[in-house]
């Protein structure tokens, strides 16, 4: 009895704190769209898969051969403090620069003018403990070792994968010289560890609201500057890191690209 | 009388029949009633006959790695109680070896994570290591569809297992987790004696009064395992594999492994995560005397002193050990490559 007089409070609090987030009752059919477009870019330059060479803030050559990040749990926010929390269920993308077609994140909301968008950058650690059934679409587990963004043997999602050729890092197995960082780490399932889920923020107040209606897409243009992962609060030399992936020192690399995302404009 | 005779045959035969359905039946999970509630989820995957046949199909497909050799049970043979026998270390693709020694299959249902160092929560999350492991399947999953869907037999499998012929991941594993779900040891003299049924001899018994006294703080029955993690005392290996650590990265968990059963003993040679110790005598002896003090040692153990077992006690101890051989587990048609 007691058990259950708890269980029903918790689902109370839950409906409670959920209210609070979703003042939005619309329904499904009054959706309009709306797409967040991640703009890969290094520095002041566009980003091209493996052809060119740009330079990290240690001074080290690098190219990229791959590019890839989980984006979820999108919400706006309204100018007068009210926020909209796109389904959940339709809320994970895993964006690829080898894939043009995956830049796009795109989600359905409710007419209205949004000055603040919000995402996680990774997975959240509920849909990283859910059962299989639930992890459909990009989060199938299913990816080989090559481009796959999951541990088989540390089950969890790799939240961010950059990998490429540069002369400053030391030769590996395979004869060449590859930096690889695969970022990950939800927080644990039975005992604590790293956290690498990110909660980004931004404002788009001053490079153009987002208004989306029916009948147009609207599209908010973000910039996504890798070269953040070498340069933020920690620096990062590929010399000295040629291989970052579950260890403490990824948190590190995390804490640097939360700054990678910064909007340009908005299509309306 | 004729009708009467007509009655007596068609009774006849159904009770043969019936006799052959027994034979075939299929009975699903069922928790030995001296076992503790399962961990596993059963509620998100109902088990059936079609469900378990295909987990089963699955177990023993080579498909599942990457040039159609190495299926589940080329490591985890039913005839070593689900280990690779011999081994000291996972022999996979292409010859190459793993780091670990290959785990049971065995009792899953109740374990809270997989692998030495607890890596996976989830057993429907467990397969996909194997598969993608360089030196062991060196596959994807996404390939493994593909290979099932080209199959001509799978897709009427799956259509059977789960209503329709689509082969996705989480199909896949749900069928794989029905099959290991039911490989179920609990049919051991250890077993029999706790329902009750048998009693053991007085050197089993003796042994029994020590394995209490000196080895159940870890061995926690009646799964012969409390599924912690803990440093045995053991030299660090060559590898220097720090075990639990890699998964937490938590200093205090380095060297630690997850504490196997000690179920089917006979059956599961060599011993520890890496396979070192060929012998139940030489992993007693290590208990006895040869505790390291590594990091993180279990409290439980003093180095060098280890656990006081005398001669006597070890050759009953032993007697004891061998109660927990399960000959029906290892046997089980049900359980074997059809």
């Amino acid at each position: 009895m007691k058990k259950y007089v708890f269980m029903a409070s918790v689902a109370m609090l839950f409906i409670v704190s959920c209210k609070k987030d979703v003042n939005d009752t619309s329904d499904e059919s009054e959706l309009v769209p709306l797409s967040v477009e991640f703009d890969n870019i290094v520095g002041g330059q566009n980003l091209f898969l493996n052809t060119v060479t740009y330079t990290n803030g240690a001074g080290e050559d690098f190219n990229v051969s791959m590019f890839q990040y989980f984006i979820s749990n999108i919400s706006l926010r309204r100018a007068d403090g009210t926020e909209y929390v796109v389904n959940q269920d339709s809320s994970y993308f895993l964006i690829r620069e080898s894939d043009a077609a995956t830049r796009f994140a795109r989600v359905k909301v409710p007419e209205g003018d949004y000055r603040q968008l919000s995402f996680i950058l990774g997975v959240d650690s509920l849909r990283s403990t859910m059962d299989i059934t639930k992890r459909t679409g990009v989060l199938d587990p299913s990816g080989g070792m090559e481009d796959g963004m999951y541990w088989g043997w540390n089950s969890g999602y790799i939240f961010v994968k950059f990998e490429g050729i540069s002369p400053s890092a030391p030769v590996d197995p395979s004869g060449q010289r590859k930096f690889r960082y695969h970022i990950g780490g939800f927080g644990g399932y039975s005992a604590p560890t790293i956290n690498n889920i990110k909660k980004i923020t931004i404002d788009l107040s001053a490079s153009g609201i987002a208004r989306p209606r029916k009948g147009r897409n609207a599209n908010i243009h973000l910039m996504v500057d890798l070269l953040k992962i070498f340069n933020n609060s920690n620096n990062l030399s590929i010399a000295t890191n040629p291989t970052v992936m579950f260890s403490d020192f990824s948190t590190n690399i995390a804490n640097n690209y939360t700054a990678m995302f910064y909007h340009d404009h908005t299509e309306n | 009388m004729s009708k009467r005779f007509w009655l007596f045959s068609v009774g006849f035969i159904i009770l043969v029949s019936c006799s052959k359905d027994i034979v075939d039946q299929f009975e699903g999970f069922r928790k030995p009633s001296h076992f503790p509630e399962p961990s596993y989820a059963l509620n998100n995957n109902p088990i059936t006959k079609e469900g378990f046949e295909l987990g089963r199909k699955l177990f023993y497909e080579p498909r599942l790695s990457r040039n159609n050799t190495i299926s589940c049970g080329s490591c985890h043979i039913q005839s070593s109680a689900f280990t690779q026998h011999g081994h000291d270390v996972s022999h996979g693709i292409d010859d190459r070896l793993g780091k670990r020694n290959s785990p049971p299959i065995m009792n899953l249902a109740w374990s809270p994570s997989f692998m030495w160092d607890g890596g996976v929560f989830d057993l429907d999350l467990q397969p996909i290591a194997p598969i993608t492991a360089h030196e062991e399947m060196d596959e994807s999953v996404a390939n493994v569809l593909q290979k099932l869907k080209a199959h001509p037999d799978y897709p009427k499998l799956f259509k059977k297992a789960f209503g329709s012929e689509e082969i996705t991941t989480a199909r896949m594993m749900k069928a794989l987790s029905q099959f290991m779900i039911l490989c179920v040891s609990a049919n051991a003299k250890y077993d029999r004696v706790k329902q009750g049924k048998e009693i053991f001899t007085a050197d089993e018994q003796a042994g029994y009064t020590v394995f209490q006294q000196k080895c159940s703080n870890c061995h926690a029955e009646p799964l012969l395992t409390d599924f912690s993690f803990r440093n045995n005392g053991i030299a660090i290996g060559t590898n220097n594999d720090e075990g639990r650590y890699l998964v937490t990265l938590n200093p205090a968990d380095k060297y630690k492994f997850k504490v196997p059963s000690l179920r089917n003993l006979s059956y599961t040679a060599p011993y520890m995560h890496d396979g070192r110790f060929y012998t139940l005598d030489a992993v007693i002896d290590h208990y006895r005397s040869r505790v390291q003090n590594t990091p993180n040692l279990d409290p439980s153990l003093q180095p060098g002193q280890g656990i006081a077992i005398s001669d006597d006690e070890k050759t009953k101890l032993i007697a004891f050990l061998k109660t927990l051989d399960d000959k029906d587990f290892i046997t089980n048609r049900l359980l074997s490559e059809q």
